[in-house]
């Protein structure tokens, strides 16, 4: 980014076209933020209106008729409450066993002393392109007896191919080979300075890992839905599936003695909350490791 | 010829703490990616749980003729390349315009502004998209009371074979077009400002630079780009398809990972679901080798 802010300031002459060019590009870019904050801005709003106003469409820039019973309702259910709980623990062990596995996989990878680094990495390489593809995968994951355990959501997903040449990248251009000699010198192990030496180094990279597979395994539900039958185990992203897609707040979170047109009115208005209440812990970070993620994407994209 | 392998061996032995680094990744590539293209064999048995994969009887290709001369058949490869096709000639040149009008914003805050806002949609899980979809798309819903205030007639959006499409097209490009703008961002940060002052000189305005300057600098990132999706193309993104199916839409909205799922997990037939589950791969590899070559061919670049 550095590069650019150079390059505008040194083309500083501008011709009427390109002024006009300018205008235009800055309006079309504010009518692209629009479309894209809107409807995040109007589910939030919605969250806090009367369902009613939605309906006759009179909600439209500021919530009207403020109401905060929507999310009295789901702070109220137990199963949203479960689900938050099984998401966090699937999401730190699923992103502690991903970060673990990958980066020494990247690491020793990246070393260019070992023999056979290029069979293995074609092993991973081809995982890319070929698979089982659903059904095998899910007898492999059944005949393991994981079904109905937290590690079917976890094992399967063990590694990132993509992940791995992303930090396999990093270590090679960023961990100097005369760090590691001079480490040998002292009679460090390979372990040792890994752990001592590289990870410390590696802040950036670890970073961009945890946030990827963390962000993964917070988003996820499809694994859910075909690896558990227990609604207990139930990660908050299938729950949230039942809420929104297979209206079942109704049953969920509206007592059977109110009218059909006051469950319809209060499953709307849980709908807007829940989609509130499921991504607050993204909306909370986002702004802090927004940068990271970038990072991540363009050591993966420019040369991996 | 002893001697040397005398060092082969020592150098694997004084390496081995890089390789037990490597194991844990190695046996999860081995379990859940090798043994399930092993287990891919049930395509062509018929498969009882209880004697294995190993002791199924052979069937040869039933599965697969069963699956090309089913009534679907024509509809899924429709619907699959339909959705597929579509999704790449909308989604693949808008990241490019995005990076190429953002590359030309000349005040840095307003350009890093839009930039975090129009990377959030990423981070949104596809359950909480598809019920965003649902609570707009309602009949009731934001679309239909704007439809209103301009003087149309309510839609029924979810209801209609014909909105599939368009409604997962438009919310894949709402909800990845900013992060896929990234990586053509960074390629654009690198173009030398000689380049553009150079044009400057010779008197070009924006539209001639974009075009003889930003353009050719992305045109190789774009390639690789475009070769990924192309080779990806069977592989639709399927937990969405399913989340946006309703009972009414079912007609277009049945694509093949849906199909696969459905009649190898919901109704057990493994080894059929996984026939047409590799016929899918397979057509899948085919693609991804045709577009490598012509791209080879074309421009010089390619996967391999």
């Amino acid at each position: 980014m550095g590069l650019l802010a150079l390059k505008n300031k040194k083309v500083t002459r501008r011709s009427k076209e390109d002024k006009v060019f300018d205008i235009i590009n800055v309006f079309l870019v504010a009518i692209i933020l629009i479309l894209v904050v809107y409807p995040l801005y109007f589910i939030v709003i919605a969250s806090f209106s009367d369902p009613n106003m939605i309906y006759d469409g009179k909600v439209w820039l500021l919530p009207k008729e403020l109401t905060f019973e929507g999310y009295e309702r789901i702070f109220q259910d137990s199963k949203i409450w479960l689900g938050y709980k099984n998401s966090i623990v699937y999401t730190v062990v699923g992103t502690i066993v991903n970060v673990s596995f990958t980066l020494m996989a990247a690491y020793a990878l990246s070393r260019k002393d070992l023999y056979g680094r290029n069979v293995i990495m074609f092993l991973f390489l081809m995982t890319m392109f070929f698979s089982g593809g659903l059904i095998p995968t899910y007898l492999v994951v059944k005949n393991l007896g994981l079904l109905n355990t937290m590690w079917a959501l976890i094992l399967p997903k063990a590694v990132a191919v993509w992940n791995v040449i992303v930090a396999k990248t990093f270590f090679e251009t960023s961990i100097p080979n005369e760090l590691l000699e001079a480490a040998k010198m002292d009679g460090c192990s390979d372990a040792k300075f890994f752990w001592k030496i590289v990870l410390p180094l590696s802040k950036p990279i670890v970073a961009v890992m945890v946030l990827f597979y963390a962000v993964g395994h917070w988003n996820s539900y499809f694994d859910a839905l075909i690896y558990l039958n227990n609604e207990n185990l139930y990660p908050l992203q299938l729950i949230l599936r039942n809420i929104l897609i297979q209206n079942e707040a109704s049953t969920m979170m509206i007592s059977d003695l109110e009218s059909l047109a006051a469950k319809q009115r209060v499953s709307e208005l849980i709908k807007y909350g829940v989609i509130i209440v499921a991504s607050i812990p993204l909306l909370i970070v986002y702004p802090f490791v927004q940068k990271y993620f970038v990072k991540g994407v363009m050591i993966g994209g420019i040369k991996g | 010829m002893q001697s040397k392998k005398r060092i082969k061996l020592k150098k694997i032995l004084s390496n081995y703490q890089l390789y037990l680094f490597i194991l844990p990744a190695l046996i999860y590539f081995i379990v859940f990616h090798y043994v399930p293209m092993y287990g891919v064999l049930i395509a062509f048995k018929d498969f009882v749980a209880t004697k294995g994969i190993m002791g199924s009887p052979w069937v040869g290709f039933k599965h697969f003729e069963r699956f090309f001369d089913s009534y679907q058949f024509w509809t899924l490869i429709k619907n699959t390349l339909g959705l597929s096709v579509t999704q790449l000639i909308v989604g693949f040149p808008l990241p490019i315009f995005l990076a190429l009008m953002l590359n030309q914003i000349r005040s840095e805050k307003y350009k890093r502004f839009v930039q975090t806002v129009v990377y959030a949609p990423h981070f949104i899980s596809v359950v909480v998209l598809a019920g965003m979809i649902y609570v707009f798309f309602s009949n009731n819903g934001l679309i239909n009371n704007l439809i209103l205030i301009f003087g149309g007639d309510p839609i029924s959006f979810m209801a209609k074979p014909d909105w599939f499409k368009p409604l997962y097209i438009a919310s894949g490009v709402w909800q990845e077009t900013g992060w896929a703008a990234i990586i053509y961002l960074a390629a654009l940060a690198g173009v030398s400002p000689e380049l553009h002052e150079a044009a400057v000189m010779d008197g070009a305005n924006k539209w001639q630079r974009i075009f003889h300057v930003d353009i050719p600098a992305i045109m190789p990132t774009a390639v690789i780009l475009l070769i990924l999706s192309v080779g990806n193309i069977m592989n639709i993104g399927f937990e969405k398809a399913y989340l946006l199916q309703t009972p009414m839409n079912q007609p277009a909205a049945e694509i093949i990972p849906t199909y696969v799922y459905k009649m190898g997990l919901q109704q057990a037939q493994y080894s059929f679901a996984a026939a047409v589950g590799l016929f899918n791969s397979v057509i899948n590899l085919i693609l991804l080798i045709a577009v490598n070559k012509f791209a080879k061919k074309l421009s010089g670049t390619g996967l391999w």
